[in-house]
């Protein structure tokens, strides 16, 4: 089905230009497509917490170097040359955010759902991140500081969330099933 | 390529979200993507580019957010700066497929 809005066809006209030119194979751009949407999410992610959860040495590791450290996972690619994993703690909470566009460690979550692409989420999460946080429904003790990271082209972040306090004794695969998105982007504890 | 998607690489349930509300999005980031990986410009130059997009449209601040017609205009300005695709041949080549009959397919 062809799509007739402007944009999608303002799209098509670029795809064309570069495919005459010999820039462009559309089979790339399917390709990147299916990969983004279908084979890189945030399961891995989900499987980087896991194992930190259960593999004290690992999770060492992936908080000193997280590209290296999910390189050992087979995780890498063009947008994670530098990965910063923050630890959420009983004392810390984190929460990352791009206040200039969109940022985000594609490797391990996928691409961002679309609040973490809204102004108003990239603006109000600086100024008042007790009060976005109460909005995705976490409630945090008022002791608990809360750190805003801020991603930039060189470096991105994503958070250790705390273990389910249900999930002592489950196994690295149970546990990865617990861990969301959100709470490696820090707007849900589990 | 298929028997990758299978297994435990699967699209999670949970987890899941439709990340493209239209096709064209896709197609938009894809191709960002692959020109980047082929080397016409650093996602460094692209970034520039979005970020300089997203604050002219925080400049005017009204209604949704279009966030992949703005990722699409920082394509169309990262490959007019490389010299790959003037400004001008896309808005003619544009025109073109807008005067396209409708139900045109191919």
């Amino acid at each position: 089905m062809t799509e007739t809005t402007p944009q999608a066809l303002r799209a098509e006209a670029l795809e064309s230009l570069l495919v005459e030119k010999g820039l462009l194979d559309p089979a790339t751009v399917d390709q990147v497509i299916v990969q983004y949407n279908e084979r890189v999410g945030p399961m891995n992610g989900a499987r980087v917490v896991a194992k930190a959860w259960t593999n004290p040495e690992f999770r060492k590791r992936l908080l000193a170097d997280g590209t290296s450290a999910i390189a050992e996972l087979g995780l890498e690619g063009a947008q994670t040359d530098k990965l910063v994993v923050v630890e959420n703690t009983s004392d810390v909470h984190n929460l990352v955010v791009c206040t200039l566009c969109s940022c985000y460690p594609w490797a391990v979550l996928g691409l961002p759902p679309k609040w973490y692409k809204d102004p108003a989420y990239r603006s109000r999460v600086v100024r008042e991140p007790r009060k976005v946080l109460e909005e995705f429904g976490v409630a945090l003790a008022g002791d608990k500081a809360i750190r805003v990271w801020d991603s930039s082209a060189e470096v991105r972040y994503m958070v250790l969330p705390e273990p389910p306090a249900d999930g002592r004794g489950l196994s690295e695969a149970a546990l990865a099933e617990r861990v969301t998105r959100d709470s490696m982007i820090g707007v849900e504890i589990l | 390529m298929s028997e990758e998607l299978n297994g435990e690489l699967s699209p999670p349930m949970v987890n899941g979200e439709v990340v493209f509300d239209a096709p064209w999005q896709g197609r938009v980031f894809g191709m960002a993507k692959s020109l980047a990986d082929a080397g016409l410009y650093t996602w460094d130059e692209f970034r520039a580019c979005l970020i300089a997009e997203v604050a002219g449209w925080e400049g005017l601040s009204q209604g949704e957010y279009p966030y992949y017609e703005l990722f699409l205009g920082a394509l169309e300005k990262v490959l007019a700066q490389k010299d790959v695709v003037e400004p001008a041949h896309l808005t003619a080549r544009f025109e073109v497929f807008k005067s396209r009959p409708r139900g045109h397919d191919h």
